[in-house]
């Protein structure tokens, strides 16, 4: 893998060189990272890309960019060739040291960095970049098989041993293996609906790994989500915020991955995710306590329908976002302990997932 | 009873006569506080003199002396090389209200009314107690009639106080020294900027120019060439109102409505004069002063509904675009200059011209608002801007297209001056005060649309700039961002020492031949030649301070007054009104 990248970056290079030394306007070719350029495949469960790609020329408005991606590419051979990684903010911190070819801030070089990943065809993980952010948390019938950094030995890690806290994704899941009896495994939108399920330990009751996303999931989290239920042939029950932005950031993006990393979507996506709540139709029924929608949730919804091919290809999501527009409001999900505080470990989840008639695909 | 008191209001009901009227409405005449009124007398002495020598036809050379007597005191002395005033037009000219050859006649001059001169040798006398002197002389060869004059301000007739015969070393031409009230200042409203004005506008003036300081300025003629002559025109039947033509017919020496038509207007021939009595439903033979009041009105009815051609246009002397630009360039040092002067137009049967000069960039401030400049019939108007209609045409012009900023209805922001200048046989002033343009539909078009052309060449020069600026930042990213491609290069492959300098030549080779020659836009300030400093400063100084003068009141109707120098030329058709 890591012989690979580097070949790669060789390669890339090795081509800029020589059209360089035959006096040719050198150029560097990726994917276009965006929603216009994805489709669903319905097959695979996820974004792919649709071969758009954007050449870039060397000339005198893009040569900044020419200089900032080798220099990157440059950073990235050493951290694989040294075994290193570094993080996103680290990376940009090393930029500093290049003088005027420097990023003058991060979400500069985020974009170099992703622009490479797509152009070499490779995950970030695997040139070396790690994301800052935050993995997720883990807690329940999970034993995750790790390595002991120093001796190298295997590692059983107990998910039901944490007590009040939860076992924490590494930013590199590729290695892990894992030893299971739960029936499910339950992704939660919300740090707070987290703590509450694992201290009432409903994964005890329930027979499931409760994972918790902490808004939209990282990649880390993605790829954890995607092994582990791959693994283990585990069903994926995804448990948000009745709102625009659980439905199309979170759940969409968990389940078929992203316009913007459509390139790497084959690995992050987890197509066995179904949204078991809360639904428009949960509003209602449990006549839940709400807010209005927002403009920018009216927008989202409405850019969702127009332009995500994920809900153009599934009518049952047209149905409940036309649902939710009308409605004119949303609900989060600790609108639940308007019925007690625990209802929700009590009525609600054993209710839902006895019904799966009332899910999102 | 009512009869008694109608007696007893009829003893106290008299005449009051026009000098008595302007004595108490000084600011009717530009008169309304010390510094205007310093200004004014300047301005009328100068207007005349000037109108004087183009008259008859002689490159002027004027000088003007601003003398600090002390205790707010000031004799404005101010001296021309005219044609000369016949001695028996002097008193009149000079110290009776309301008499000039201007008022009654239609051709592009200084002065308009005939109220000017006299009512500075008014304000001086009012305010000073003292008399006007003048002295003047016609020819080599002959005396010079020297006159101290006041003006008996109930009856409007000149009383004068000394009459002499003197030798004067000049060959011909006129002096006024008058003493009056002022206050002295500088910035945008003084005399100083009045006369830089000037001369900016009269590029074939030479002014010498002594301020209270006593210090010696001189504005040197920049073109050697007299304008062209304004020609005159009779009035076209489209621009004259009832009350003109009904005194025109009582005053006509025709005998037929049809002759009086036909000769007395322009552009009326004996078809169209014809048609206008047809209009009027009145015989072409009656005699004009048999007219009756309903009768003209009907008339001039007709004359609406009769289709005229425009009058001449060829009667109006433009400063053209090469003087009016040479005129900024030694105002304004920029780095770009262009001038439009537009075809003559015509406003209710008056023909018109409008021109406008720009100045971009060099050394004018980027942040302020752009800098205006009005002129009318070469007259520079220093007062009530926002409400001339040359402000508003600025105003209303988008100016953000030719590459400045601007918010709506204000003056565009950056480095730029305006010049706009309107010639016209009969400029449509706001008021007597002769300071803002009145706000005429075909005039203000006549402006956006000249102020558009010149736009339209400023934005071609505002583009390139911008693009060369684009380009130099881009031909810098080359230099700067080469080495960094040769070091990515370099780490991941490993090259040598010569192959990354190989790569940096190649890569500046190839990037540099796709941009091509550029050209040099740097402002350089000595490029150009024209620019006068010393003149360029004068009148800027103090700008703030001076602004606040009191706009509400107009100024000076000067220059028709009776135009003080003469034009004998024309054997001085001067004529008394009323």
């Amino acid at each position: 893998m890591a012989k690979k990248a580097i070949d790669e970056i060789k390669k890339t290079a090795e081509d800029i060189y020589n059209k360089i030394k035959k006096k040719k306007q050198p150029t560097l070719s990726a994917p276009i990272r965006s929603l216009n350029n994805v489709n669903y495949n319905d097959k695979n469960g996820y974004f792919e890309l649709n071969g758009k790609e954007k050449t870039r020329t060397l000339t005198a408005s893009s040569v900044k960019t020419f200089a900032q991606t080798l220099r990157m590419m440059a950073l990235s051979k050493e951290l694989i060739k040294n075994e290193d990684i570094a993080t996103k903010r680290e990376a940009y911190y090393v930029s500093k040291n290049w003088g005027d070819a420097r990023f003058s801030e991060q979400p500069d070089s985020d974009t170099v960095m992703d622009d490479i990943e797509a152009m070499l065809g490779v995950n970030r993980e695997q040139i070396g970049f790690i994301a800052d952010e935050h993995g997720g948390s883990v807690a329940g019938e999970l034993i995750v098989i790790d390595k002991d950094a120093t001796s190298g030995k295997p590692l059983k890690i107990d998910c039901t041993k944490f007590g009040s806290g939860s076992y924490s994704i590494p930013s590199d899941v590729e290695p892990l293996k894992f030893e299971t009896k739960a029936k499910f495994i339950l992704a939660i939108e919300t740090n707070g609906m987290f703590e509450r399920l694992n201290k009432h330990m409903y994964w005890k009751k329930a027979h499931c790994i409760i994972i918790s996303m902490g808004g939209v999931p990282s990649r880390a989290c993605r790829r954890f989500i995607r092994i582990l239920s791959d693994a283990k042939k585990l069903p994926v029950y995804v448990f948000t915020d009745g709102d625009p932005y659980g439905y199309l950031n979170i759940y969409r993006t968990l389940k078929v991955g992203s316009g913007n990393a459509a390139h790497i979507n084959e690995f992050f996506c987890v197509p066995r995710a179904k949204l078991l709540g809360i639904t428009p139709q949960d509003i209602e029924q449990y006549k839940l306590p709400t807010h209005p929608l927002k403009e920018v949730d009216i927008k989202r919804l409405k850019d969702g329908l127009k332009n995500d091919p994920f809900i153009q290809h599934h009518k049952s999501w047209q149905k409940a976002l036309k649902k939710m527009h009308g409605m004119k409001v949303r609900a989060e999900q600790q609108a639940l302990a308007k019925h007690g505080l625990n209802f929700v470990v009590s009525n609600y989840l054993p209710e839902k997932i006895k019904n799966q008639k009332t899910w999102l695909e | 009873m009512a009869a008694n008191k109608a007696e007893e209001m009829a003893t106290k009901q008299r005449d009051i006569s026009v000098a008595e009227f302007f004595e108490k409405n000084r600011h009717l005449l530009g008169f309304d506080n010390k510094r205007k009124a310093l200004l004014t007398a300047v301005k009328e002495a100068v207007d005349n003199a000037l109108d004087a020598c183009e008259e008859a036809d002689i490159m002027p050379e004027l000088l003007v002396e601003v003398i600090d007597m002390g205790n707010e005191r000031f004799r404005i002395v101010a001296e021309d090389n005219g044609p000369g005033i016949v001695k028996a037009q002097i008193p009149k000219i000079f110290a009776k209200l309301l008499y000039g050859s201007k008022f009654h006649r239609l051709k592009q001059s200084r002065g308009q009314q005939g109220i000017g001169i006299s009512a500075s040798v008014m304000y001086g006398q009012l305010t000073t107690g003292r008399a006007a002197r003048i002295i003047s002389k016609i020819g080599p060869g002959k005396h010079a009639h020297y006159y101290e004059l006041k003006i008996d301000t109930v009856k409007n007739k000149p009383i004068i106080l000394k009459d002499e015969e003197r030798e004067w070393e000049k060959d011909q031409g006129t002096r006024i020294e008058i003493d009056i009230e002022g206050g002295y200042i500088k910035g945008g409203q003084s005399i100083d900027q009045y006369l830089k004005q000037t001369a900016i506008i009269n590029p074939h003036v030479t002014i010498t120019y002594v301020n209270p300081k006593a210090e010696q300025i001189i504005f040197p003629r920049a073109v050697e060439e007299m304008p062209k002559q304004p020609a005159e025109i009779k009035p076209h039947p489209y621009g004259v109102e009832l009350g003109i033509l009904m005194k025109m017919m009582a005053n006509t020496e025709y005998r037929t409505l049809q002759a009086f038509l036909v000769n007395e207007f322009s552009r009326v021939g004996g078809g169209t004069a014809k048609q206008i009595c047809e209009h009027a439903l009145i015989p072409p033979s009656t005699k004009p002063q048999k007219i009756s009041r309903e009768e003209s009105e009907k008339l001039i009815n007709a004359i609406k509904k009769t289709k005229i051609i425009s009058p001449p246009t060829d009667c109006i002397s433009p400063i053209g675009e090469e003087a009016f630009e040479k005129g900024l360039r030694k105002e304004v040092n920029a780095e770009f200059y262009c001038a439009v002067t537009r075809k003559p137009s015509v406003y209710r049967g008056n023909p018109f011209q409008v021109e406008v000069a720009l100045a971009y960039g060099g050394e004018q401030s980027a942040q302020d608002s752009a800098n205006l400049f009005r002129f009318a019939n070469r007259v520079p108007l220093l007062y009530q801007q926002s409400a001339c209609s040359v402000f508003r045409s600025v105003v209303q012009t988008k100016w953000r297209s030719y590459g400045l900023s601007q918010s709506s209805g204000a003056l565009p922001i950056g480095p730029l001056t305006i010049a706009v200048h309107i010639a016209s046989v009969w400029v449509p002033f706001t008021s007597e005060s002769k300071e803002a343009i009145a706000h005429y539909p075909e005039i203000i078009a006549e402006i956006k649309l000249a102020l558009q052309e010149a736009g339209r060449k400023l934005q071609k020069y505002t583009m390139k700039k911008r693009r060369v600026k684009d380009e130099l930042k881009k031909r810098s990213y080359i230099e700067k961002y080469i080495p960094h491609v040769a070091i990515g290069l370099q780490e991941i492959l490993g090259l040598k020492k010569f192959e990354v300098q190989d790569v940096e030549k190649q890569l500046k080779n190839l990037l540099e031949k796709q941009r091509g020659q550029l050209d040099d836009l740097e402002f350089d300030p000595s490029k150009n030649i024209d620019f006068d400093e010393e003149m360029a400063a004068l009148g800027r100084d103090a700008k703030k301070e001076e602004e606040p003068i009191e706009e509400n009141f107009d100024d000076e109707p000067e220059e028709d007054s009776e135009e003080t120098e003469v034009k004998k030329k024309k054997g001085s058709t001067q004529t008394k009104l009323r």
